[in-house]
């Protein structure tokens, strides 16, 4: 509302043009709110706050529920409709803790190995990642090796490992471990590197003209200045390792959401694999989520 | 004359990409244990890689420098900087930023030296805020209470309070003048400012432009201490000197550069 007042008191004060693209923008928002209150003969007012945080969002949620049932009932049953999903929600989520034997377990239980399985492959990923990512940015030559390295491997899909995992191991869940590992490395590689290439140099000369030891160094200025990169390295992995393990249990089997899926395909319980997708998303969230307040935590701005 | 600090025929060179760019040459200068000494001159004209040099930052390609009659091969906490930009680490709060200097330092006392390194410079008030929760004035005193908390042989200001506005300048020269006193540190400053130069030095050094800079005058700035602002504005020794400087920087050094353009 201010805003747009003031705009409207300037204009007719604009003797010299400020920006072209500025006033571009300006003349095509006043034109297009005229438009619209010619349209609508009154003045917008702009909807509350709250309208648009809490209502929109339930709004959309509504059209996409809407939707879904359209296309559940042009399918003719084949896809369940919201309801029925909703159901079967209610029923796997009322005990998502059973386990009656290695192959039937709760929901529970499914997401939590495979989080078990992201966490010790993006563990692992950081414990050799960030090192290797602080090497790769301090050192001119560690970073001419490793460039061709990262850039070759970097796009190639982390299921393509899983093959080589599975020879490596003998087993499927060391084999989807590694892939989490694969595919959270390089994240983790390529952003704790950019963090150190770019400290300040004033920082570093802060150091050098305060004589401060390697320790203090690495501790007081190194470490602090990487972590809101390493973070962003940590939310890209994380990110990544959540898409790929669902694909690699569907293909290594053993209990976890992805082979969940690919279980519940072989009884036909549709229902269930939609459960499935929005658990997988919502978990995905909650991870982004958790990780967006850790980088708030330490960004110094 | 007393040479604590001796800069002895140094120049320096940087390997560029475009060839050798000679950036200072044949520079001499003396400075005395307890002097104030001013380095003036056009931008560019290698300031602040002569600041640099004195503090051990960048090496000299030729000549040498002596701090209390020893060479100085790099940087050390016999000299305390002030960096043009504050430099302050973003993560610590102002005590933590003063007290990493001086737990480099000090065995003993710690705590007390970095609250009264901040007493000094008026900030014990915020010593607990953040960089980014405190102005730019108030930044520019904690990296003076750094420099100054490892009690340095040498101070080096390199334009210290550049990106102040007017007021809060005039509030940290005075400030830099009552510290200097009662600790009777030995300074360097690099400042663009003229009237800055003259309060607050002993002795105004002006560089000639670049390339291959050199010292083009020295000016003693014989004015009693301690020196009251507003007095001054009147005074006709400070205008004299004022205008000399003016006279260096706008007709000798101008000249030149128009010639070359
Ligand atoms: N690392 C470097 N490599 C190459 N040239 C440099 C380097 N550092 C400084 N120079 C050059 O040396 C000259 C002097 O630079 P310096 O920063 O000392 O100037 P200054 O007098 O401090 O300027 P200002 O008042 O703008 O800060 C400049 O021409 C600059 O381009
Ligand atoms: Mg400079």
């Amino acid at each position: 509302m201010g805003a747009v007042a003031l705009r409207k008191g300037v204009i007719p004060l604009r003797t010299s043009p400020p920006h072209p693209a500025a006033k571009m923008l300006g003349e095509r928002a006043d034109a297009a709110k005229v438009r619209f209150e010619a349209s609508t003969g009154y003045r917008r007012t702009r909807a509350p706050e709250w309208l648009l945080t809490v209502l929109a969002p339930l709004v959309g949620l509504a059209v996409f529920a809407g939707l879904w049932a359209l296309i559940a009932k042009q399918g003719g049953g084949r896809i369940p409709d919201p309801i029925t999903v909703w159901h079967a929600a209610a029923k796997i989520f009322a005990d998502p803790f059973y386990s009656k034997g290695p192959n039937d377990q709760g929901i529970g239980w499914n997401v939590l190995s495979s989080l078990k399985r992201v966490g010790i492959g993006f563990g692992l990923a950081a414990l050799v990642g960030i090192p290797l990512g602080f090497i790769v940015g301090r050192f001119r030559f560690a970073s001419g090796m490793a460039a061709p390295i990262i850039a070759l491997l970097k796009p190639v899909s982390p299921l393509a490992w899983l093959p080589i995992g599975l020879l490596l191991f003998k087993a499927a869940n060391p084999a989807a471990i590694y892939v989490i590992f694969v595919c959270s490395l390089w994240p983790m590689i390529v952003n704790t590197a950019v963090g150190v290439r770019q400290i300040p140099q004033d920082y570093l000369n802060v150091a050098r003209v305060l004589n401060l030891s390697e320790w203090k160094v690495f501790t007081k200025i190194l470490f602090p200045a990487v972590l809101p990169y390493m973070i962003t390295g940590v939310r890209l992995s994380i990110g990544v390792a959540w898409l790929v393990i669902v694909a690699a249990e569907m293909l290594t089997g053993g209990v976890g959401i992805g082979f969940w899926v690919w279980d519940e395909w072989n009884n036909l319980k549709v229902e269930h694999i939609i459960i499935a997708i929005f658990t997988i998303g919502i978990v995905g969230l909650l991870l982004e989520q958790a990780l967006v307040l850790l980088a708030k935590r330490f960004s110094y701005e | 004359m007393n040479r604590y600090v001796s800069i002895e025929s140094v120049g320096k060179t940087f390997e560029t990409k475009k060839g050798d760019f000679v950036a200072l040459a044949g520079i001499d200068l003396q400075i005395a244990k307890g002097e104030f000494v001013s380095l003036i001159g056009h931008s560019g004209c290698g300031k602040s890689t002569l600041l640099n040099l004195v503090a051990g930052l960048i090496k000299p390609t030729g000549g040498t420098i002596l701090l209390a009659g020893k060479h100085i091969g790099g940087p050390g906490t016999d000299r305390g900087v002030v960096f043009q930009n504050h430099s302050l680490l973003p993560w610590l709060t102002c005590f933590e930023n003063v007290h990493l200097a001086v737990e480099r330092v000090f065995e003993s006392d710690r705590k007390q030296r970095t609250h009264a390194a901040l007493e000094l410079v008026g900030l014990s008030h915020a010593e607990h805020k953040y960089p980014h929760e405190i102005s730019g004035g108030m930044k520019q005193r904690v990296g003076i209470a750094r420099a100054l908390a490892i009690e340095p042989k040498v101070l080096l200001l390199d334009e210290p309070f550049g990106a102040l506005d007017a007021l809060t300048r005039a509030t940290l020269q005075d400030e830099l003048m009552r510290i200097v006193a009662t600790t009777g540190a030995t300074v360097l400053l690099v400042t663009h400012d003229v009237d800055e130069a003259v309060l607050l030095s002993d002795r105004v050094v002006m560089m000639t432009n670049g390339p291959a800079a050199t010292i083009g005058q020295v000016l003693a700035v014989d004015l009693p201490r301690p020196r009251a602002r507003l007095a001054l504005a009147h005074d006709p020794r400070f205008m004299e000197l004022r205008a000399s400087v003016l006279e260096f920087l706008y007709e000798k050094q101008a000249q030149k550069k128009l010639k070359v353009a």
